[in-house]
């Protein structure tokens, strides 16, 4: 299959780059890691007359944790953070993540920022993210703006970037003294979509009360659902069996899944449900210590 | 658009459109034509080479991408007239029926060597997840990895 034709520009710094999207506007795509544009493109599902390769301008790709925030830069591959021991040791939810994205020769290449800025719902650093509650920095002709994560997805394949910024970091806070997270995903098989996937990020108190909770879910809407409900029934309580089953039917209640080959809707919000009560009791798990 | 590649150390130039895919620019262009492509949607791996060490789906990267670097196809593995380890594994434990996959599975079991000169069967497994095989039923090609892994480790050191 042969993409329709287009231009090819490989900017060297990201003013470079926020210049050419500036002067052509809606008719430029970005690529980063490129593996889900391409295909897009070899189906003809998507014609860019502009493609702006944003792979050779530095300083895009590292992890790094500062003051209390990790920032990951838009070109990390998902290998790299899967390669990282600053992501396998402290950063769990982001760890179970990135091993299960597509499968390993994909994830070569493909990019921590494509995989937010795609917009698609049915990948899955946007439930990551949303439970993390990280933070977007998007670079545009005006400078740098951030954009809490919970405000980034606007629609299907939608996200609040305009048409002449790149998404170039993602700040993530760091894990308190008694976190734990876990993301669980069922796909048919490797390198499928979710059926359905959820992510848990959890901050305990002292006494064992659930000082923060964050929930996102995978592909089961429009957009990458955070389950604010479920997330409000756990804050403040102690997470016993009661209170992780009435969360995990308020996150089944959020999603909003439509039928496809991969299951009814019904089918989906149950397993959000169940998923949900499993990510809890493991992110409870790591949180006291275990993996 | 021009574009240098060394291609198993030999550099090769050509003048391409930026929609060209990696994969033709290889097979089509270069005319090494080790390099298969399966499914053309980045799900078999069949096209898989490596790009600055990294395995990669030639076929869900631009040939301009690779302007100015280093690619290894499966002509690359033999040296000398001699089979790499990994060839002499697929032979002696049967992991290609058809062989269709099989440049891909060797160039993705190339890197995932380097990475994890001693792995277990399940890092193995996860390792080649990336690529399909509709014949052997994975079992060999795990047998033969692992005899590559064995020869590499006796110090067949490529």
């Amino acid at each position: 299959m042969i993409p329709a034709a287009f231009e090819y520009h490989a900017p060297r710094s990201i003013g470079e780059a926020t210049q050419l999207l500036t002067s052509l506007g809606e008719d430029a795509k970005i690529l980063s890691g490129g593996q889900s544009l391409i295909p897009l493109m070899k189906l003809r599902l998507a014609s860019p007359r502009h493609l702006v390769d944003i792979n050779a301008i530095p300083g895009l790709a590292s992890i790094q944790e500062t003051d209390g925030v990790l920032r990951i830069g838009a070109l990390t591959r998902e290998s790299d953070l899967e390669d990282s021991e600053l992501i396998r040791t402290r950063y769990p939810l982001l760890f179970d993540t990135c091993k299960v994205i597509a499968d390993p020769i994909v994830r070569n290449l493909a990019t921590i920022g494509g995989n937010l800025a795609h917009g698609d719902p049915a990948n899955d650093h946007p439930a990551t993210m949303l439970a993390l509650g990280a933070e977007i920095v998007a670079a545009g002709p005006r400078g740098e703006r951030r954009i809490p994560v919970a405000a980034f997805f606007t629609g299907p394949f939608a996200t609040d970037l305009k048409a002449d910024e790149i998404l170039v970091e993602i700040r993530v806070p760091g894990p308190g003294r008694r976190s734990g997270a876990a993301y669980l995903k069922l796909e048919r098989k490797i390198g499928d979509f979710a059926t359905a996937a959820v992510a848990v990020q959890l901050e305990l108190g002292a006494d064992g009360s659930c000082e923060r909770a964050g929930i996102g879910l995978t592909n089961v809407g429009e957009t990458p659902i955070k389950a604010t409900a479920a997330e409000a029934a756990l804050k403040g309580k102690r997470p016993d069996e009661a209170t992780i089953q009435r969360a995990a039917e308020l996150a089944a209640a959020a999603a909003r899944p439509s039928a496809d080959l991969r299951g009814s809707a019904e089918y989906k919000k149950d397993l959000v449900r169940v998923l949900t009560a499993r990510a809890l009791r493991k992110a409870l798990e790591r949180a006291a210590g275990g993996r | 658009m021009r574009v240098q590649v060394a291609v198993n150390g030999e550099k090769h130039e050509a003048d391409v459109e930026p929609r060209l895919l990696l994969v033709h620019l290889i097979r089509e262009v270069f005319r090494q034509t080790g390099t298969h492509i399966g499914c053309d949607t980045t799900h078999c791996g069949a096209c898989t080479v490596l790009l600055d060490g990294r395995a990669v789906k030639s076929c869900t990267v631009f040939a301009v991408q690779a302007h100015n670097r280093q690619i290894m196809t499966v002509e690359g593995l033999e040296q000398n007239g001699k089979l790499h380890p990994l060839q002499e594994g697929f032979m002696e434990e049967h992991g290609l029926q058809c062989g269709y996959c099989t440049p891909g599975m060797l160039m993705t079991s190339y890197a995932f060597l380097k990475k994890h000169p001693a792995p277990t069967e399940d890092q193995i497994r996860h390792g080649i997840s990336g690529n399909l095989c509709r014949c052997t039923g994975y079992v060999n090609i795990v047998k033969a990895i692992q005899y590559a892994a064995a020869r590499l480790g006796q110090g067949d050191g490529r």
